[in-house]
């Protein structure tokens, strides 16, 4: 069967934001899977031990892997200290900056709210435009025209994939967005999910990050040396693959505009290392069904409705196998996505008003 | 002067907690302070029109299910981001061993 290929509209003042909200798909109500309030109501709980403990270990793992950095600086052997510490800061913030976002990494709320400033610098993401895009993320997942957030689009970008790796392409659209809100300028996209009354705060962060880089650059201008940069902004670029590496399989060559986070969410079983960097975010279709569930008891969710979940996939390696032929389908046929099966007990995909003619047998 | 509307048992909400009331197509949100007070408010997040008894309590503080947004359910006060717009609050009494809202 011949499938014609159906151009998306990923602007979010465009064709398919218009139809988004037309066919139904804007601010829908979504399939969540059935938990008894007392256990649900057990898992929302909030703690300050545990990310105080991951930011404890966070932060002073940064604070040393520069420090030996910074001591080595000029041989070799400082290198491996500032690759773990750009992974640390540039994929290790993102984790941050998603859970803190939420409120939910830490029960105290100014605790979540400083870690969540501190990460939003780091990432290069003003605090106040990417609270409000992850709200729309999280209201319209994979909605085309809706979600601000998606990261690869159809047909794939495969270089701006490969790019984002390295965080090219993030800094120079977070440092051209800091500019631009620094001089006054929110944009027509940003003022679709960003309420009026916050936006004179865009402009303020955005002002007092622009000087925090400004005296960064003048300092590694008076010692003529690239240290301040490793050391600040660098890491975004140089630790990013991380997150990147585990970010791409969140929803990556699954469904769009469906109202089924079990159809457009993906979760991994991942290796301790890389779920602490990440902050458990690998049970991805679990923290979209419930985000008000704190990281660290996502396991726990994971346990509780698996029977109604795709499996999850076994590692990364296992996920990236069945994700990048998909992504390759993609390029000949931006409508194909795949479609994991249910268990057997699970309830059936909600997907009437997806037409799902591309899907994966 | 409003109407008092029965709307659940007192036993029907746990401390901290809260439940929904639906009474002529309007959605309530009944909460159990944890010193065993009873409050009202609407039942949906003035942000995206999410149902608040899915949400946590915490102290005199109900988040939002689905963007985390929280409202003092005593005053109704938005209290940040994403949420803006404060909840319309009702008066309460509990009577007989039961939760009237005046709506």
């Amino acid at each position: 069967m011949t499938i014609a290929a159906t151009s998306r509209d990923y602007s979010l003042i465009g064709r398919d934001s218009a139809l988004a909200v037309a066919n139904g798909l804007a601010a829908a109500e979504w399939y969540h899977t059935d938990v008894e309030r007392k256990a649900m109501k057990a898992l929302m709980q909030r703690s300050d031990g545990p990310a105080i403990r991951d930011t404890a270990i966070w932060i002073g793992a940064m604070v040393v892997f520069a420090g030996l950095g910074i001591w080595f600086w000029g041989s070799w052997i400082a290198v491996p200290f500032f690759l773990a510490y750009g992974v640390l800061y540039g994929s290790g913030g993102d984790s941050r900056w998603h859970e803190c976002g939420h409120g939910t990494a830490f029960k105290t709320r100014w605790m979540n709210d400083v870690v969540y400033q501190i990460a939003c610098f780091m990432m290069m993401r003003n605090p106040v435009t990417w609270r409000w895009s992850h709200a729309r993320h999280h209201t319209d997942t994979i909605i085309v025209g809706r979600d601000p957030e998606i990261s690869v689009m159809r047909p794939p970008d495969l270089l701006r994939v490969v790019l984002s790796f390295v965080g090219v392409l993030d800094v120079w659209h977070g440092l051209t967005d800091m500019v631009r809100n620094a001089a006054g300028v929110v944009s027509a996209e940003e003022k679709t999910f960003i309420p009026e009354m916050e936006q004179a705060k865009v402009v303020r962060v955005a002002r007092i990050w622009a000087a925090i880089y400004a005296v960064t650059i003048v300092v590694a201008i008076a010692m003529g040396s690239w240290l301040p940069l490793v050391i600040v902004g660098g890491p975004r670029l140089y630790g990013a693959w991380h997150h990147v590496l585990t970010g791409l399989l969140q929803h990556g060559g699954l469904a769009d505009n469906v109202t089924d986070h079990r159809l457009n969410s993906r979760s991994v079983l991942m290796n301790p290392v890389s779920r602490f960097i990440y902050w458990n975010m690998n049970y991805h279709v679990e923290h979209h069904m419930f985000p008000m569930v704190p990281y660290h008891a996502l396991p726990k969710l994971h346990e509780l409705i698996k029977h109604d979940l795709p499996a999850a996939n076994s590692s990364m390696w296992d996920a990236y196998r069945e994700m990048v032929p998909a992504f390759l389908r993609q390029l000949r046929n931006e409508d194909y996505f795949l479609k994991r099966e249910l268990p057997a007990t699970a309830k059936p995909y909600r997907e009437e008003l997806h037409g799902d003619a591309a899907a994966a047998e | 002067m409003g109407e008092w509307i029965e709307a659940c048992g007192s036993d029907d909400v746990e401390e901290e907690d809260v439940i929904r009331f639906d009474h002529a197509g309007r959605v309530f949100a009944i909460y159990r302070s944890p010193d065993d007070e009873y409050f009202a408010t609407d039942g949906l997040c003035t942000h995206e029109h999410v149902s608040l008894a899915d949400g946590l309590v915490m102290d005199e503080i109900i988040e939002c299910p689905k963007h985390n947004g929280r409202f003092n359910y005593k005053t109704g006060e938005a209290k940040g981001a994403p949420v803006c717009v404060n909840l319309r609050t009702y008066r309460v009494k509990v009577e007989g061993g039961a939760v009237f809202v005046e709506v």
